[in-house]
């Protein structure tokens, strides 16, 4: 999860063709993409599946038009919006759906406690690698203790300890009280 | 984004789980697919036939053809065929 790269790079890079920063686009934003269309707009899996397949598509396919590469981001977020609205239309014409319940879907709250959420896990990412797994780990992932213990060869009782720090960690990074470790080049 | 305290820290973390990996490699995949979409928007191109067999029912023309149904595929293809 580490970046290496800003967005505005990464997207240079995927429209000079280069299929590895493509995946790591991908990657970035899979998270954000697949939240807003099943939290925001609680849109089910099959829904949702075909929302994000359609996000990445238009994407990659509309990407020499992106005017500010460092606003991919946004631009990403738009067109899932988009694309969640035009799905929920056209579930509203199979099962009709009411207009309160359409203007309830996507919230403002919600979007923007994804965005936020968002640059909490940019920060994640620049990390020590130690605590980007275990917080991705048990908060993320919903593992629990002796899940992580397995996986990190950790004694559980030190989890909770390390939890904790490392979430000190985040939030100094975030407060802009600490510089982030030098990029890795391993995610 | 302004305060920071580790609870909220915490909630952002869990509102973000991943997504499900097989959708996340199918559209990583994109541009390996590229030459497949490639390959069957010229034929659309150039076959008003195969075109309208698309645009009736992708799914069922792309398997009828033999082309593998891969939903990152077909979503481009939705996207390249509507822009033509």
């Amino acid at each position: 999860m580490a970046q290496t790269l800003s967005d505005s790079e990464l997207v240079a890079r995927c429209r000079s063709g280069d299929q590895q920063a493509w995946a790591e686009l991908v990657d970035r934003f899979s998270r954000y993409v697949y939240a807003i269309s099943v939290q925001a707009f609680r849109l089910s899996d099959a829904d949702a599946e075909d929302v994000f397949q359609e996000v990445f598509a238009r994407a990659y396919e509309h990407l020499d038009g992106l005017r500010d590469d460092a606003a991919v981001r946004p631009w990403l977020a738009q067109l899932t919006r988009r694309l969640c609205i035009d799905r929920l239309r056209a579930t509203s014409r199979e099962r009709p759906t009411t207009d309160e319940d359409l203007e309830l879907a996507g919230s403002e709250e919600t979007l923007t406690m994804l965005e936020d959420a968002l640059t909490v896990h940019e920060a994640l990412a620049a990390t020590p690698e130690h605590c980007r797994e275990i917080l991705d780990r048990f908060f993320a992932r919903d593992e629990s203790y002796r899940t992580i213990g397995e996986a990190l060869d950790l004694p559980a009782g030190t989890i909770a300890s390390r939890i904790s720090r490392c979430l000190g960690r985040l939030r100094e990074f975030l407060e802009g009280r600490t510089q982030p470790d030098p990029p890795s080049s391993s995610r | 984004m302004t305060a920071f305290d580790e609870e909220r820290l915490a909630r952002l973390i869990r509102a973000l789980p991943p997504a499900p990996e097989a959708w996340v490699r199918a559209a990583q995949e994109l541009p390996l697919a590229k030459a497949g979409l490639d390959e069957i928007v010229a034929r659309a191109e150039a076959d008003a036939h195969f075109r309208a067999r698309l645009l009736a029912d992708l799914e069922s023309a792309l398997e009828a053809e033999g082309y593998e149904r891969d939903p990152a595929v077909i979503e481009a293809l939705k996207v390249r065929l509507k822009s033509k």
